[in-house]
């Protein structure tokens, strides 16, 4: 299936090389708005490519998914032109036109939607803890604290940090099922940089030990499908009704250095939900119950 | 005779003496002793949970009051003071800080560590719109080289922060490193700029002398020197070591001394004083909210408090990063089963 990414930055260029490694999808366009470094990488790889933004998206028919990682200002812009010309849009952007998709948590309900938002990373990260946890043993309350490196820390994340904090705690509740969530973000300058660690805290109704823990190992299984650094650092610790865990993101060090896990998870995530999707439309049919899409890293890491 | 030079002091017993108290300041507590400040003549009086605005969590720990009901407690007694708020941002966000504003802050100090000034962007700006007094607040300044600090201040004077403060969280500092850090920070910036001190090390009120020496002239104070780690300058003695000095500081010396006497003295839950765990914070450089969540987890996973510091400070943690305590503790933890021959059975 024919995608495309609108945005050459370092998003969009770690996105690329994970289409060009998937054998659902089909790297047919990567486009800005000027000439750009990862525009000429694209380029030099053979990509189709061109500096008229979404317009060139638009005039080609084949293309049926579409990434934006531009800006939240931008994805407003493009989120109608896209629908209208029936693309499927992932948002990377903290735009949230549409609704936040967690691949293991509630991608299946969502398969009709024109629009998915890939929350954030520590979305990604935490989310699917919780839901874990909530499903076996309620979940009253959630807080997840993800500490990244400085250096994967950009410039869109710096300037509107709390964009992180309130997006992840609403996700928590949304997708995770907790009744009440919060999210601290903390960045980490040392050298050499930190790989993004995520701790969860679960206030749970019902603290049985062996359900927790089976399934949280269980659900770390499931991502690590798509994310193969997504690693256990402290299996669920219980105190009281107070469960924690402590998860870190190696990243697969496509583009980006493979300690900026934080890139690499909504990155991964949002390459899973368009294999997924395109699956579901190849077969031309619904997914049978149970059966899995094998996501390009199962190939690779096999 | 030569007028004496002001210096302006910031309390904030309500505030990093919140963490001495796990966060359990009642509304009497903050209503007495944010009276007693003030009528001593304390011109900034900081309440926050201890790790700012929206800092009540499973992770730094869960205040006995809400933000909100903090800042109309301490917001009814002040009447001549600045009731100032603490935001760290990545814990806290705008929301908190437009709901303090609503309370009658006045003052908010907008803390990120000391590499990191440009999270804090949004939230100096948005301070200025409100029209409140905003401080950049530069955290753990040991770990970097002191041009670094100046560098970093430069960004908060460039977003419109009307004073920048140098803060020694991990009560790691020389009053070599002081002067050092504050001469190089007042050369580059315009704005007034400050010293938070704590005493992991004992040498919280000869620092903050360096620093005032070096050109500082905000410093930061706890009465009785309540605060993370061994505390923070004492209130009350800075005020007498500042007037000996030859330094004014609007605040009458008995009074604050009856402050932290009668009405701080009575509800602390243990004496201040540099504990061997607090004095391992200060050589080992790590931040020093740590101590009390260091303690609980040494004791759950029957480990030494310093061991579980040490390696805190070798991994470069920053403010802010208490999970990794459990991190490290449980990673401690199963390399001692394993010297000793046992399994702890766990997977991953």
């Amino acid at each position: 299936m024919k995608v495309a990414v609108i945005g050459p930055g370092n998003i969009g260029t770690d996105l690329m090389f994970k289409i060009l490694r998937s054998p659902y999808l089909e790297m047919g366009m990567m486009v800005g708005i000027v000439e750009s470094e990862g525009l000429k990488r694209a380029q030099s790889m053979g990509i189709k490519t061109s500096t008229r933004g979404i317009d060139a998206v638009l005039e080609d028919d084949d293309i049926k998914i579409v990434f934006d990682a531009t800006t939240a200002k931008a994805h407003i812009k493009h989120a109608p032109l896209l629908k209208e010309a029936g693309k499927i849009a992932i948002d990377l952007t903290p735009a949230a036109v549409g609704p936040y998709v967690i691949p293991v948590v509630n991608l299946e309900k969502l398969y009709d939607e024109p629009n998915l938002n890939m929350v954030t990373c520590g979305g990604q990260a935490t989310v699917p803890i919780v839901y874990a946890i909530a499903q076996v043993a309620g979940a009253k309350y959630a807080e997840i604290v993800s500490a990244i490196s400085s250096k994967s820390a950009g410039p869109g994340t710096r300037q509107n940090i709390d964009e992180f904090t309130i997006t992840t705690a609403q996700a928590l509740c949304e997708l995770g099922g907790a009744k009440r969530g919060k999210a601290i973000i903390i960045l980490n300058p040392a050298e050499p940089p930190l790989i993004m660690t995520n701790t969860i805290y679960v206030e749970v109704d019902e603290p049985d030990e062996e359900k927790i823990k089976g399934a949280v190992f269980d659900m770390i299984r499931r991502v690590q499908e798509y994310v193969p650094g997504y690693r256990l650092r402290v299996p669920p610790i219980l105190d009281g009704n107070k469960v924690t865990t402590i998860i870190e993101v190696e990243g697969a060090g496509d583009f980006l250095p493979k300690y900026a896990g934080n890139f690499d998870i909504i990155t991964a995530a949002a390459v899973a939900v368009a294999e997924r999707i395109a699956a579901r439309m190849l077969k031309g049919g619904v997914e049978r119950e149970g059966e899995k899409v094998h996501s390009y890293s199962r190939h690779h890491i096999a | 005779m030569r007028e004496k030079k002001f210096i302006h002091i910031v309390d904030t017993t309500l505030r990093d003496g919140s963490h001495a108290v796990a966060h359990q300041f009642t509304e009497e507590h903050i209503k007495t002793i944010a009276k007693g400040l003030d009528d001593a003549g304390v011109e900034y009086i900081e309440v926050s949970h201890g790790d700012g605005l929206g800092g009540s969590s499973y992770n730094y720990g869960f205040s006995a009051l809400t933000d909100e009901e903090m800042l109309k407690a301490a917001g009814e007694v002040i009447k001549r003071g600045k009731l100032t708020v603490l935001l760290l941002p990545g814990i806290g966000t705008h929301r908190e800080l437009e709901l303090a504003a609503d309370c009658g802050a006045k003052a908010v100090r907008v803390a990120t560590h000391v590499t990191e000034a440009d999270i804090g962007e949004q939230h100096i700006r948005m301070a200025k719109e409100m029209g409140m007094e905003a401080f950049g607040f530069l955290m753990m300044v040991h770990m970097v080289p002191p041009e670094k600090v100046a560098e970093q201040a430069l960004l908060f004077e460039s977003y419109g922060a009307d004073c920048v403060y140098v803060a020694d969280s991990a009560g790691a500092m020389l009053p070599s490193d002081v002067k050092a850090c504050i001469e190089a920070v007042v050369k580059r910036v315009k704005l007034p700029v400050g010293f938070h001190a704590h005493n992991n090390l004992g040498l919280a009120i000869a620092n903050s002398l360096a620093a005032l020496e070096a050109g500082a002239t905000f410093l930061d104070a706890t009465c009785r020197g309540l605060g993370a780690g061994a505390g923070n300058a004492q209130t009350e003695v800075l005020v007498g070591v500042l007037d000996k000095a030859g330094y004014e500081t609007g605040i009458n010396f008995y009074k604050i001394m009856d402050v932290a006497e009668e009405l701080v003295e009575p509800i602390m839950q243990r004496p201040q004083v540099i504990r061997n765990a607090s004095l391992m914070l200060g050589y080992a450089g790590v931040y020093s909210s740590f101590l009390l969540h260091t303690y609980r987890a040494a004791e759950k996973f029957g480990l030494d408090p310093r061991d579980i510091l040490v390696e805190l400070g070798r991994r470069k943690m920053v403010g802010g990063q208490e999970d990794m305590i459990i991190d490290v503790a449980y990673q401690l933890s199963q390399r001692k089963a394993l010297k000793e021959g046992v399994s702890l059975g766990e997977a991953g």
